[in-house]
């Protein structure tokens, strides 16, 4: 009797397992699909694209849209601009955060709680948009590569990773001997905590850099100056905004051509502006996870 | 011992030597408050503000007389746009589309780690998990790109399926029917797998004996998962249940501003489009500073309210 059991058992757990591997595999499809599609149709054949050939494996290879964005100066400057906020971001980012997160992780900092009090509030109620519009404005940084950096300089979030990581992670013994021998915060900072920080620093600079390169809101509010451009408001151009203007004018002589030649783009741009981060992506996706645990223990 | 020395003297001297010892010990770390001043500068200038500067949400704030120099309106901004007739569009719209997916997709990334933790072998399970990752990392412009192209009436994979079962190609992105469908699915699409890290992770935590002692008893895996997994990790569900209702009334606000078209607009207005396009674009600044304001204040009680809630009904709550 217990026998058949275990048998009827064993055979009900096979079936489970089966729908379980079935269910997992949709998925996986399901996400890969749309994301393959496109490295395909980068690289076909444009007008068998627009004809709705391809599927998944390209049609007609071609690497002509690649060879067009390598002549589109668009593209140029928005990558030499979006790498340069990202490192010149990331970098303020890193040293702001440090700089709140450290002093707030010490126990015997006097006001500490306070301090924090103020900083967790703002995560719950702001001015709001325009209020923060227009003190940018004010403070003169339209229309210049700060009001991307600065207004965004500390992410509440990241800070109170961090400061969860010095105080779950660092012991409180070690920093009071170090005190005792005679060593100075900043001291401590940089020679006990930073080395001992490696993983959260990681961690912090995988977010906010990730941030800058896909962020594309403030610039489109702060930055009019096409030369400033980021990479994600020259994509929103020529992803979507050509897109509406082809098909307002499609009455045009000669536009076949060009509708061929934007759509073409549109795959292989959508590929060389998120390559980066997805190159990228299998080495330090274990950090990212990290992270975000760090951060649960306290949310 | 020296704390109950400290107890000992009277109370009138120490009151004073408390304040004077908190200044001494404050005085003694001074360089952590050095550290501190640049990120207090600017929490005070970049989050307190834009607080301050909400007042003209109250007055007719005009550029060149600054500030302080506008005259008051009281609450005619809150009047103009109770009675305007967008207000109820724009009101349902946000309400909708948050509380959808919090319907929606708030509940598949608890199932993605439910699916997970039942997958016996380890490298599979890690590579469902690095793949469903991955499109979080794609920019919100790139998703509404590959929207564009899949959903494509003319050449997109998804209306060739429909017109290769005989269907009529269906304008997804243009149609206000769709719009809600559309921006939930891609969310789910784009970040079930990076929401599901934190489920994964709890579930790890979950003693293995409970399972073992469920076995015992004779409950199914199914079973298994109801009555062991889920309470296991209800805590967690709770907490970023309320976090998300944290941001319930700004939720993907630069994703829809991409999605959103003149034909879709009956669905895709919101109140922070709204204020972009009126506020930023068209300079009524007064105007949608009011509309952002009462936004901010609907969130914040939905907030506290469900905090509340869940203090109550589970012992789980943010504060």
């Amino acid at each position: 009797m217990s026998k058949q059991q275990t048998i009827r058992g064993a055979s009900d757990d096979k079936v489970f397992d089966a729908i379980v591997y079935a269910i997992a595999a949709v998925i996986i499809v399901i996400v890969l699909y749309p994301l393959l599609y496109i490295v395909g149709a980068s690289f076909s054949d444009p007008a068998r694209v627009i004809s709705g050939e391809v599927w998944l494996l390209p049609k007609g290879f071609t690497m002509d849209a690649y060879t067009n964005i390598l002549h589109d100066d668009r593209i140029w400057t928005g990558y030499r601009n979006t790498i340069f906020y990202t490192v010149v971001g990331t970098v303020i980012n890193i040293l702001m955060t440090l700089l709140a997160a450290y002093p707030l992780s010490r126990p015997d900092l006097p006001l500490r709680n306070g301090i924090m009090v103020l900083i967790t509030l703002t995560m719950f109620f702001g001015g709001g948009l325009i209020p923060t519009y227009l003190l940018v404005k004010d403070l003169g940084m339209v229309d210049t590569m700060w009001a991307l950096i600065v207004p965004g300089a500390i992410a509440t979030y990241n800070l109170i990773v961090m400061r969860t990581y010095f105080q779950s992670s660092i012991p409180w013994e070690l920093q009071e001997a170090a005190h005792i021998d005679g060593c100075s915060n900043w001291r401590l900072l940089i020679s006990i905590i930073l080395p001992l920080s490696k993983p959260i620093l990681a961690v912090m600079v995988l977010f906010y850099a990730v941030g800058h390169w896909n962020s594309f809101f403030n610039a489109l509010i702060y930055i009019r100056d096409e030369a400033l451009h980021p990479l994600q408001l020259v994509l929103r151009e020529i992803l979507l905004i050509s897109q509406t203007a082809m098909t307002d004018s499609s009455s045009v002589v000669g536009m076949e051509d060009k509708i061929l030649l934007a759509e073409s783009i549109k795959f292989a741009v959508i590929i060389v502006s998120s390559l980066p981060v997805l190159v990228m992506y299998p080495f330090v996706q274990r950090h990212f996870v990290k992270g975000v645990m760090i951060g649960s223990v306290k949310g | 011992m020296k704390s109950a020395q400290a107890e000992a003297i009277p109370a009138l001297p120490r009151k004073s030597s408390r304040g004077s010892r908190l200044l001494k010990q404050m005085a003694k770390r001074y360089d952590l408050y050095l550290m501190l001043l640049l990120p207090i500068a600017w929490y005070l200038i970049f989050h307190y503000g834009p607080l301050y500067g909400l007042q003209i949400a109250f007055k007719n704030f005009n550029p060149a007389k600054g500030i302080l120099g506008s005259e008051w309106e009281g609450f005619g901004h809150f009047e103009r746009f109770f009675d305007s007739y967008y207000f109820w569009r724009l009101l349902w719209n946000t309400l909708s589309i948050n509380l959808f997916s919090l319907l929606i997709a708030f509940p598949i990334p608890i199932m993605l780690a439910l699916l997970v933790n039942e997958i016996r072998s380890k490298r599979f399970s890690k590579l469902l998990q690095n793949i469903t990752y991955i499109p979080h990392f794609i920019s919100v412009v790139v998703i509404v790109g590959i929207l564009n192209v899949f959903l494509s009436p003319t050449s997109g994979p998804i209306n060739m399926v429909i017109e290769a079962f005989g269907g009529e190609p269906v304008r997804f992105l243009e149609e206000a029917g769709w719009f809600k469908t559309i921006f939930i699915g891609s969310n789910i699409w784009q970040n079930m797998g990076w929401q599901s890290i934190i489920y994964i992770a709890a579930l790890s935590g979950v003693n293995p004996q409970l399972y073992e002692a469920a076995k015992m008893d004779g409950a199914t895996r199914l079973q298994r998962i109801w009555h062991v997994s889920i309470p296991g990790i209800a805590p967690v569900i709770v907490i970023l249940l309320i976090l998300d209702i944290g941001h319930f009334m700004n939720i993907g606000f630069e994703k829809i501003l991409l999605m959103q078209n003149n034909l879709n607009l009956e669905s895709s207005d919101v109140i922070s489009t709204f204020v972009y396009t009126t506020g930023v674009l068209k300079g009524e600044y007064s105007y949608t500073a009011a509309i952002g304001l009462f936004n901010s204040v609907i969130n914040l009680v939905l907030l506290l309210l469900v905090n509340r809630i869940a203090r109550k009904t589970s012992e789980t709550s943010l504060w």
